[in-house]
C-alpha cells in the first residue's frame, strides 16, 4: 500500500467514533441515520466522519440517493494489519479449546480402557 | 515437525484459505471432535461466538445446521451438506451463512503420525472477493481492539499517532 494511503487509513482510525462506526459496519451495511443512533451526535457530524472513512478507502457508500448505505471495505485494513493475522488468531482461540477437549477425551479413554481390562479378583 | 499448537494459515490460491494445525491426540478422536455435535459445542465458535444449536446428519448427503450465538446475544446461522466423509481421514462439506450469499466448500484432512494428528482445512470460496471479505470479517468481534492493535502496528512502523 502507498504510504500516503496508509496515512489516510491511520488518521481515519485514530478516532474512537470512527472505530465504533467501523465496528458497527463489520456486522453489515447501514445508513447514516442508523449509524448516528448510538452516538449522541447529529447526522451532519456523523456524515463528516463517514467522509473521512470513505476518503481513507475504509468504507464505500451506495448509490441509493436517499439512504446511501455505508459498507465496510476490508482491503486497506487487511493490507495494514497483516492480512491473515486476525483470522489466524480467531481460529487459534478455537483450536486451543479443542486441545483442552481432546485432553479430556484422552483421559476418559484411558479410564474406560483401564476399567475394561480390570479383572475380578482371583482366589489363591 | 509435529509441534502442536501452531496454526499455519495460508492462501494457496485466489479463492482458498488453508489452515494446518497439529493436535496431540489420535485422529479418530480429532475426527469425532469435528463431526459430533456434543463435542463441536465444546470448542467451535469463531469470533467470540458459541455454538448454541448444532444439528447434523453426519454422513454423505446428510445436512447440518449450526446457530452461533454472539457475546451480545446476536445469532448467526450456518448450514450445508456433507459431500464426502471417510472416518477418520477426510471430510468434505459445503457451508453457507444465512446472512451472506454464496457457498464455500470445506475439505478437512486428518493425518496421524506418532499419536498426533495433523488437521488440514482448506476452504474454497466462490470468488476472491468473498474470500477476502470473510478473512477481513474476523474483525466482527472486538473490532475496536483490532483497530487499536493496528494503531500500535502502524506506530511501530514509524507513523505519527496523533491526529484526528
Amino acid at each position: 500500500m502507498a504510504p500516503d494511503r496508509l496515512d489516510a487509513t491511520f488518521a481515519a482510525l485514530a478516532d474512537p467514533t470512527r472505530r465504533a462506526i467501523l465496528a458497527r459496519l463489520a456486522s453489515g451495511q447501514a445508513g447514516v441515520m442508523e449509524l448516528a443512533k448510538p452516538f449522541a451526535m447529529s447526522q451532519p457530524a456523523v456524515s463528516k466522519h463517514l467522509k473521512v472513512l470513505e476518503h481513507a478507502g475504509l468504507i464505500s457508500r451506495g448509490r441509493d440517493a436517499q439512504r446511501r448505505p455505508c459498507r465496510l471495505e476490508p482491503l486497506p485494513l487487511a493490507d495494514a494489519s497483516g492480512w491473515l493475522d486476525h483470522y489466524r488468531e480467531v481460529w487459534e482461540r478455537n483450536f486451543r479449546r479443542l486441545d483442552l477437549l481432546l485432553e479430556e477425551m484422552k483421559a476418559q479413554d484411558t479410564k474406560t480402557k483401564a476399567r475394561r481390562t480390570k479383572r475380578p479378583p482371583t482366589k489363591r | 515437525m509435529l509441534n502442536t499448537g501452531t496454526l499455519k494459515v495460508t492462501t494457496p490460491s485466489d479463492r482458498e484459505v488453508k489452515m494446518v494445525r497439529v493436535f496431540d491426540a489420535p485422529r479418530a478422536m480429532v475426527f469425532d471432535a469435528f463431526t459430533r455435535c456434543e463435542l463441536l459445542k465444546r470448542w467451535f465458535g469463531p469470533r467470540g461466538f458459541s455454538l448454541a444449536i448444532c444439528e447434523g446428519d453426519f454422513k454423505v448427503g446428510g445436512t447440518w445446521r449450526f446457530v452461533l450465538r454472539g457475546p451480545d446475544g446476536g445469532e448467526m446461522g450456518m448450514r450445508g451438506v456433507i459431500r464426502e466423509m471417510v472416518r477418520p481421514e477426510r471430510l468434505v462439506h459445503a457451508e453457507s451463512f444465512d446472512d451472506y450469499p454464496g457457498e464455500s466448500v470445506v475439505t478437512t484432512q486428518f493425518i496421524e503420525e506418532a499419536g498426533k494428528t495433523t488437521v488440514t482445512i482448506t476452504v474454497r470460496y466462490e470468488s476472491k472477493q468473498i474470500r477476502d471479505a470473510v478473512i477481513a470479517s474476523g474483525m466482527e468481534h472486538g473490532a475496536a481492539e483490532t483497530y487499536d492493535r493496528l494503531a500500535e502496528y502502524l506506530e511501530s512502523r514509524g507513523h505519527i499517532t496523533t491526529g484526528a
